[in-house]
């Protein structure tokens, strides 16, 4: 007997699980451009936040691949030199000697001779175009056994030649075979080479020369100081930490301690990930704003659809669906679809991530595809989810609680009375009355509008204020003698890809609002053309329905953008001008105006008689 | 044309056309019309006939295929959107078989939508609109939002609303099909009573009972008109023949 009613009930389900398919199928169809615009809403957040995880599995390659082919040192040793002074003493010299046979060191170079990597400034460098100090090491014009800088383009050093590092190379404009002057000496640039064993350009502007050369440039405000590259038996970041703080200078050491400094290759690989690991910050934050934003988008879009649908939830009803089936339908639909979204959005940001994983100048090789991890797949998945559910609930419930009557009448939902408001409308022009009204008939519509606004004002104003802020901080270190950070056009190219995505979102969740306004006020629009509203009239309010809305959520954004600047900006200092504040604001709701005039001049061209006819209820 | 100062309406070799080639239909047919100004003119017809599509192309919904048409003076098959929206505004009153009123805004609210559009200041136009509510008997009814107004009473205010800018000629597109006996016959006595005070009226209808409360009737059948009667005794005595039908019903 329960065999039959099990039976029974799988059939039931089965039938359930088509019939929900089939009206999707359906629906999707009917509706394609808008479900398009679903799917693009919600693989924009996906994207971006399978792209900061997709970082995660590159951030260490290149430094890796780079270590390798110069024989990176495990470990790199400066003598301990005179707190005041700066100077090395033969103390400091015979301690760092001494590291280079310590117990678990396999292999060594140096102590090799460095001038500038200490006290405040360095030799001098002039080229043609440009003056700045560097940093110099004495090398041997041979093979080391640890370090050996890998040469990208010309030769190694040799007497009255110099090599300089690549990263700091690109931004000096420097060119093989260009003669420059190191202290007043004129050197000749025979090659370019990359190091694992020293962080590129800002943090390092790295010359090669004999170590002759070296010495000579060394001056009492500018002492020589010694570097040792240390290669261990065992070059596990365990082992190698255990090295360092075995052998390495402690901070509650004496000041006339001879120990040296040492620097593992897990921070110098950490050093070097810098630049990824802001962008992945950034890259997070984005993916919090657009996630937001794409709910406010989807709420927007499926709530509108849901006045188109009404119809169909009637006959759905007549003919014995259940609040449930209706619910599901929707929900169904939009999950399904979010799901393509969630897939969408992972294959863009693993296609992305190689080019943002790119390495800078000072390393080589590829970040190569990022893994696609078990963890990034679910938490996509898991996002775009959440964000369709959020969105579709509440028109879901609304459509399974809607009377079977009205809605296979078709009868357009009541609109909201708020007395203040219609009050305060009629002291209004006639454009901003009619704006408010509508405004008054959908308040949830208008919070969403307005919530997308300030979301990407937020991102708009954040990434202005970093992008005035980073070029404050970094644009002009003083090594660098007034060079261009490369790391900031890095920075700012992610930043502004973000914004992009952002003010696209909102963009769309304007256009979804206006349309769904638009829809709904037809009757209201027809009627008010019908007691003498001129079309320009109605098309101002329509467009005032919009702007009403977005002009709170883009002053609102300020200080919201501020703070997300404050939290996310990574203690970077300084606001963009007033100015850009409010071109920002004005700038958004002339840009809100212009999306909505294009749904309002649609929804306006029939003539009244026929808009009055559909509408007649 | 006709210029005569006694003519609000008047309409030469009309034509609508919806649609085009196998899909064409002519809703009007080479109508001619003249309303004089006081007057009442029923138009009569089975659904579908045309008389919709005359009474939207009078008030300036929509525009004329072919053919002169003016109102107060106005070529309407020749004016701008803006135009049309204006004299629509300063002439004519609308009145709806489905009332066509803003669902949130209560009876004093809608009836002084068209003097807020109009540029009246919101004082002038909330007086109006108080007063033409009294007129209608709905001045308890005010702050009432449609919802909570039977189906005579949101006529009472559609016609309320129609009246506010003091209008030449109210058009009323079948405005007693949606009401119940009762309530036709009270909205009915209060055009009766608006006609006798000088309004021009044109009632666009398919029930007798109602089209010969007019001064004249005209019939239509196929887009064209097809009959024209003069009748006599006035609305108000009509209108007593249509509670006794009713009575009698």
């Amino acid at each position: 007997m329960s065999q039959p009613r099990r039976a029974r009930r799988a059939g039931r389900v089965r039938g359930r699980a088509l019939l929900l398919f089939r009206l999707a199928r359906q629906d999707i169809r009917h509706h394609l451009a808008q479900a398009v615009l679903l799917v693009v809403a919600i693989a924009a957040a996906t994207a971006v936040l399978s792209l900061a995880f997709a970082l995660n599995g590159v951030i260490s390659n290149p430094y890796q691949q780079t270590m390798a082919a110069t024989k990176g040192p495990d470990v790199v040793a400066q003598s301990g030199d005179d707190p005041y002074t700066g100077l090395t003493s033969p103390a400091d010299l015979a301690a760092l000697e001494a590291l280079n046979h310590a117990k678990g060191v396999a292999a060594h170079s140096g102590p090799y001779p460095i001038v500038g990597d200490t006290g405040p400034v360095g030799p001098v460098m002039r080229s043609t175009d440009l003056v700045t100090t560097v940093q110099v090491e004495g090398r041997e014009p041979g093979v080391a056994a640890v370090d050996q800088p890998k040469v990208t383009d010309g030769t190694w050093i040799r007497p009255g030649g110099v090599v300089v590092e690549r990263s700091f190379a690109e931004v000096a404009n420097l060119r093989l075979g260009q003669t420059i002057t190191l202290n007043g000496h004129p050197v000749r640039v025979v090659g370019f080479a990359v190091t694992s064993a020293f962080g590129g350009f800002p943090g390092t502007s790295l010359i090669w020369a004999t170590e002759a050369a070296a010495r000579g440039l060394a001056a009492k405000a500018d002492p020589l100081s010694y570097i040792s590259n240390l290669k261990l038996s065992d070059a596990s970041p365990r082992a190698v930490s255990a090295f360092v703080n075995a052998y390495g200078l402690k901070y509650s050491a004496p000041a006339d301690a001879t120990t040296p400094f040492l620097t593992s290759w897990t921070e110098l690989a950490y050093g070097d990930a810098a630049f990824l690991r802001t962008d992945q910050a950034f890259l997070f934050t984005g993916t919090v704003l657009l996630g937001l934003l794409a709910l406010a988008s989807v709420a927007v879009l499926v709530g509108g659809r849901l006045a188109e649908a009404t119809r169909r939830v009637g006959l759905l009803k007549a003919t014995g669906g259940t609040p449930g089936l209706v619910a599901a339908t929707f929900l169904a639909e939009n999950l399904f679809l979010a799901l393509v979204a969630a897939l969408v959005g992972l294959l863009a940001g693993w296609r992305a991530a190689p080019f943002i994983s790119k390495p800078e100048a000072d390393l080589i090789g590829t970040p190569g595809a990022p893994l696609l991890t078990l963890v990034t797949v679910a938490v996509a998945v898991g996002l775009a989810l959440a964000v369709a559910l959020a969105s579709t609930l509440v028109p879901a419930i609304r459509a399974a609680r809607m009377s079977t009557v009205s809605a296979l009448a078709d009868a357009p939902r009541l609109p909201k009375r708020r007395d203040w408001l219609i009050g305060l409308s009629r002291k209004l022009p006639l454009p901003a009355l009619l704006g408010l009204r509508l405004v008054a008939r959908r308040p949830r519509r208008a919070i969403f509008s307005a919530a997308s606004i300030a979301v990407a004002v937020m991102g708009l104003v954040a990434a202005l204020a970093i992008h005035a802020a980073v070029d404050n901080k970094f644009a002009h270190l003083g090594r660098s003698g007034g060079l261009v950070n490369p790391e900031v056009p890095r920075a700012e190219q992610v930043l502004t890809a973000i914004t992009i995505s952002l003010v696209a979102l909102a963009a769309l969740t304007v256009i979804f609002a206006a349309l769904a306004t638009v829809l709904d006020a037809r009757r209201a629009s027809a009627v008010t053309l019908a007691v003498g509203a001129t079309p320009q009239q109605v098309r101002a309010g329509l467009i005032m329905a919009q702007v009403i809305p977005a002009l709170p959520g883009a002053i609102l954004g300020l200080p919201l953008g501020i703070g997300l600047f404050k939290v996310a900006g990574h203690g970077l200092n300084g606001l963009p001008p007033a100015g850009w504040l409010v071109a920002a604001v004005l700038g958004t709701v002339v840009v809100v105006a212009a999306l909505t005039s294009v749904p309002a001049r649609i929804g306006l061209r029939r003539p009244v008689a026929e808009m009055l006819q559909t509408e007649a209820t | 044309m006709n210029d005569s100062p006694t003519v609000l309406v008047h309409a030469k070799g009309l034509r609508k056309d919806y649609g085009s080639g196998d899909g064409l239909v002519r809703a009007l047919d080479m109508v001619d019309l003249d309303v004089n100004r006081g007057e009442a003119v029923a138009v009569m017809g089975p659904s579908g006939c045309g008389k919709s599509t005359l009474l939207h192309l009078i008030g300036g919904l929509d525009r004329p295929s072919a053919g002169q048409l003016s109102v107060a003076g106005q070529r309407i098959d020749e004016l701008s959107e803006r135009a049309l929206a204006y004299l629509r505004r300063d002439e004519i009153g609308f009145v709806f078989q489905t009332f066509h009123l803003m669902d949130e805004l209560t009876a004093q609210e809608n009836v002084e939508l068209p003097a807020l559009v109009a540029g009246f200041s919101p004082n002038e136009a909330r007086t109006r609109a108080t007063a033409l509510l009294e007129q209608v008997g709905l001045a308890d009814r005010a702050r009432h939002l449609p919802s909570m107004l039977s189906g005579g009473q949101r006529q009472r205010v559609a016609i309320a609303r129609a009246l506010v800018n003091d209008p030449g000629i109210v058009l009323a597109d079948e405005p007693t099909g949606n009401l119940d006996s009762a309530s036709a016959f009270d909205v009915l006595s209060l055009l009766a009573d608006l006609h006798a005070k000088g309004l021009t009226l044109v009632i666009v209808t398919h029930d007798e009972r109602i089209a010969t409360t007019a001064d004249r009737l005209i019939s239509m059948r196929d887009g064209a008109f097809v009959d024209e009667t003069r009748l006599t005794g006035g609305s108000r005595g009509d209108l007593s023949t249509f509670a006794e039908w009713e009575h009698l019903g």
